[in-house]
């Protein structure tokens, strides 16, 4: 059995051999592709990720959150000729939610829960594996679960179930800091792929079933030393801490597990922020819990809020507003504006005006009973016959929500966005006791419903009044729905566009397909045998598009038949 | 699951607890979480450990919902009651379903289970449909160890009234191809691109769904009703052989 640091050795001895190679190309190549010349990420590179679209630099593929690329060689023509070119099977049977990072030919990407491996993207071949080992005191709620990394410079970020950060050295996979971020025994833990900002790493806490009270920070990409710190429930004597009743806000959760986004220009960065706690009952807590369920607006530099949103006060219904934040430029009732994009779990799909926080429209995008519409300032009016009781309440959406975590997509060129959704989908919630004690679970009643976290497993028990998953495309300018995508099962996957006017996305039944993004029709489709519950993302090597996503416990890779 | 010997006997069937509203589907799943975690200790009827009789509210060491829903989630110590990896809601439709059942039918068998194996394979040709220890045919549920599953009453109902209660697991299915030809048979699996079904002939087949212009559920159970094809003895026989079969 080879050592650990033998097998990094040998791999590290092969991965600057590639290197050497591709440093060599690069020379010839330079003059013809300038992002070859060297292999160092700059922020600038980050920033205009859309210039670059053989690289997949951040996990939405840019700071703008779109998930769509620039690349076109796949088309609604020829995407029926995708094969499989290579798989990477996880040595791990947790999910497999990481969406991956490509820079130059080698792409990045974690093995649950917290192995950094790097692949050669053309092939599928390991050049090192980095394995963290967790605390044994780790307990994130909902799997041991990793989403990504983030790059710049030479150097690879992540977060860890036991809520450290680390730095890694892209080249070798030795680690460069190890930044304890919070307490893995007091329920905290990082399963996001962290946000580069400049010179500064950012990351936010999960934890929001354990009573934390959660926080987003920024480190120093060289020390890993925070830089700040925003707490997601305001402290005592701060704005906001009048809505939460008593001591409650120590402990009311507001987790963060989604990685938000920037705005270069604003400087300003956008995150989404989790469920109050105890999630199904709210009494303990009376107020609106700001910032739970909110988006906020902080300074890049200083972590100063800006501006917040809040999309579901007093949550009782766990309705995380964790999603990715999407930022668009659009036209807006004739006056160019910048717009965030924000399929919310609550069932509703909103837009923002991001320099302002300004509520522009919020509608439906599924069956909601929780709320009847929204006032003039965009609070929502919440339905009183939809309140979680002692007895049990009928709510749409279900615990799981309209939608999730999984990544949506904005295409400039079709201007809709895409969101993965659930539909017909309900629970039962009923409210019980939760008393806090330190790193215990502090919930409530869990509701319940005819779709859980994992469906039963004979089909024949389905009843058609069941929940559905779909893709939904809606344009943001009216709130119009104007296709979907229907699917048997539901579905944890997140959608690419791409400027050929492709989307790809997949689902719980493990298939994994191709729509023309303006008509929502099937072009191509294959079965990866587990279920899809990542986001897809697209690079190019040597001048092929190859797209990847993660189903089951591997990482799946396609490009056209050559 | 087990129950274990609670001591108190609640009222008449209700499905109003202390602090819940059970609906029928919440009983139904009580009943099917009874089926699948109960009954191997306690059997169907829920009388199986001696002094308990849980079909008729007679329990011990519990006075109130709550003590019956915390016996269910932690089980009683020093007994053979184990705790249940059941919510507390789970727990409470279990007993929702229980107090559903005390007034529901009787429990006492009456037929003679010899003559009743004979009359399920020939008069009755039950075994057309059904499978029993190897025997019989796999498009019908398999009843090798329905006697273990189900209560006196359920089997005698669903000889007379096959329609009744037909457990979602045992619907029958049926799809109609471009061309016209129907197959019904069971639903085994399905997506969105395709549907996977034993029809009819016991075969095991697979249709793309581009292939199918109508896809259902049956509205009525395939089984017919023996109230006139059976005497009412004939049926108190077939029910006691039912009641006989526990499995392998």
């Amino acid at each position: 059995m080879l050592l650990p640091e033998k097998r990094e050795g040998r791999g590290a001895l092969r991965f600057a051999r590639v290197l050497k190679m591709r440093g060599l190309l690069a020379i010839f190549a330079a003059t013809l592709l300038p992002g070859l010349a060297t292999a160092q990420v700059s922020f600038d590179q980050i920033l205009s990720a859309e210039k670059e679209p053989r690289n997949w630099l951040s996990y939405s593929g840019s700071p703008m959150s779109q998930r769509h690329s620039a690349l076109v060689q796949v088309t609604p023509e020829n995407v029926k000729n995708l094969e499989q070119q290579w798989v990477f099977q996880a040595r791990s049977l947790e999910k497999f939610e990481a969406t991956p990072l490509v820079v130059d030919g080698i792409l990045y990407t974690v093995q649950p829960p917290n192995d950094v491996v790097a692949l050669d993207a053309e092939t599928g071949r390991q050049f090192w594996t980095y394995s963290y080992i967790p605390s044994p005191k780790a307990r994130p709620c909902c799997g041991r679960v990793n989403r990504g990394l983030a790059v710049v410079g030479d150097t690879l970020f992540m977060g860890t179930i036991d809520a450290h950060l680390l730095a890694i050295d892209a080249r070798n996979g030795h680690v460069l800091w190890n930044t304890a971020v919070a307490s893995p025994e007091a329920g905290y833990a990082i399963t996001h792929a962290p946000l580069v900002v400049k010179d500064e790493v950012i990351v936010g806490t999960a934890g929001g079933e354990y009573g934390i009270r959660g926080f987003i920070a920024a480190y120093d990409i060289k020390t890993g030393k925070e830089r700040w710190r925003f707490y997601t429930i305001p402290g005592q004597g701060e704005p906001g801490n009048e809505t939460w009743a008593g001591d409650s806000w120590k402990h009311g959760g507001a987790s963060i597990w989604m990685t938000g986004s920037y705005d270069s220009v604003l400087n300003l960065t956008y995150w989404g922020i989790g469920n109050p706690g105890p999630d199904f009952t709210g009494d303990q807590r009376a107020g609106d819990n700001l910032y739970s369920d909110c988006v906020v607006a902080l300074d890049a530099d200083t972590g100063k809020l800006k501006w917040y949103y809040q999309f579901t006060p007093h949550d009782e219904m766990d309705y995380d507003s964790v999603q990715v934040p999407v930022l668009a430029d659009l036209e807006w009732q004739g006056k160019p504006r910048k717009v965030m994009l924000w399929a919310n779990r609550n069932g509703f799909f909103y837009v923002l005006d991001r320099a302002s926080g300004q509520f522009l429209q919020g509608k439906p995008f599924t069956t909601v009973n929780w709320a009847t519409g929204f006032d003039e300032r965009g609070r929502p009016m919440k339905a009183s016959s939809a309140v979680p009781k002692t007895e049990g309440t009928v709510v749409f959406p279900g615990v799981q929500g309209g939608t999730n975590w999984y990544s949506p997509s904005f295409s400039p060129r079709t201007g809709l966005f895409y969101i993965p959704s659930w539909d017909n989908y309900s629970a039962v919630f009923a409210k019980g006791d939760a008393n806090f004690v330190e790193g215990r679970e502090f919930v409530g009643t869990m509701p319940r419903g005819a779709i859980g976290g994992l469906r039963p497993g004979m089909v024949n028990f389905r009843k058609p009044e069941e929940g559905f998953g779909a893709v939904r495309a809606y344009d943001p300018k009216t709130g119009e729905k104007k296709w979907e995508f229907k699917m048997l099962d539901v579905t944890d996957a997140g959608i690419l566009t791409t400027a050929s006017d492709l989307l790809f996305s997949g689902g719980r039944e493990g298939y994994f397909y191709a729509l023309d993004a303006r008509t929502g029709e099937l072009l191509w489709k294959t079965m990866l045998g587990g279920a899809v519950a990542s986001g897809p993302m697209t690079y190019s090597v040597n001048g092929r598009q190859y797209i990847a996503v993660c189903a089951g416990n591997a990482l799946f890779v396609f490009a056209l038949k050559e | 699951m087990m129950l274990g010997r609670l001591s108190i006997v609640l009222g008449l069937a209700s499905t109003l607890l202390a602090q819940h509203t059970y609906t029928p589907e919440d009983i139904e799943e009580g009943g099917r979480l009874f089926r699948t975690n109960c009954v191997g200790c306690h059997g169907p009827e829920g009388n199986l450990v001696d002094g308990v009789d849980l079909g008729h509210g007679k329990f011990r060491h519990a006075t109130t919902e709550e003590g019956l829903i915390d016996i269910v989630l932690t089980g009683i110590p020093g007994t053979a009651m184990p705790p249940n990896g059941v919510t507390s809601f789970q727990a409470g439709a279990i007993i929702a379903y229980l107090r559903s059942i005390a007034t529901d039918g009787r429990s006492v068998v009456r037929g003679d289970a010899v003559r009743g194996a004979s009359i399920f394979v020939n008069k009755g040709a039950c075994n057309q449909c059904h499978r029993v220890n190897g025997d019989g045919s796999r498009v019908g549920p398999d009843l090798s160890e329905i006697g273990r599953l189900r209560r006196v009453t359920e089997l005698e109902r669903s000889i007379l009234e096959p329609d009744a209660e037909v457990l979602p697991q045992n619907r029958f299915y049926r799809v109609t191809t471009n061309s016209g030809e129907t197959i019904t048979g069971r639903l085994l699996n399905e997506d969105t691109f395709s549907l996977q079904m034993m029809d009819s002939s016991e075969h095991l087949r697979s249709f793309r769904r581009s292939n199918l212009r109508e896809t259902s559920f049956l509205e009525h159970s395939p089984m017919p009703s023996f109230r006139d094809k059976l005497s009412p003895g004939e049926v108190d026989d077939v029910v006691a052989y039912l009641v006989s079969l526990k499995g392998f």
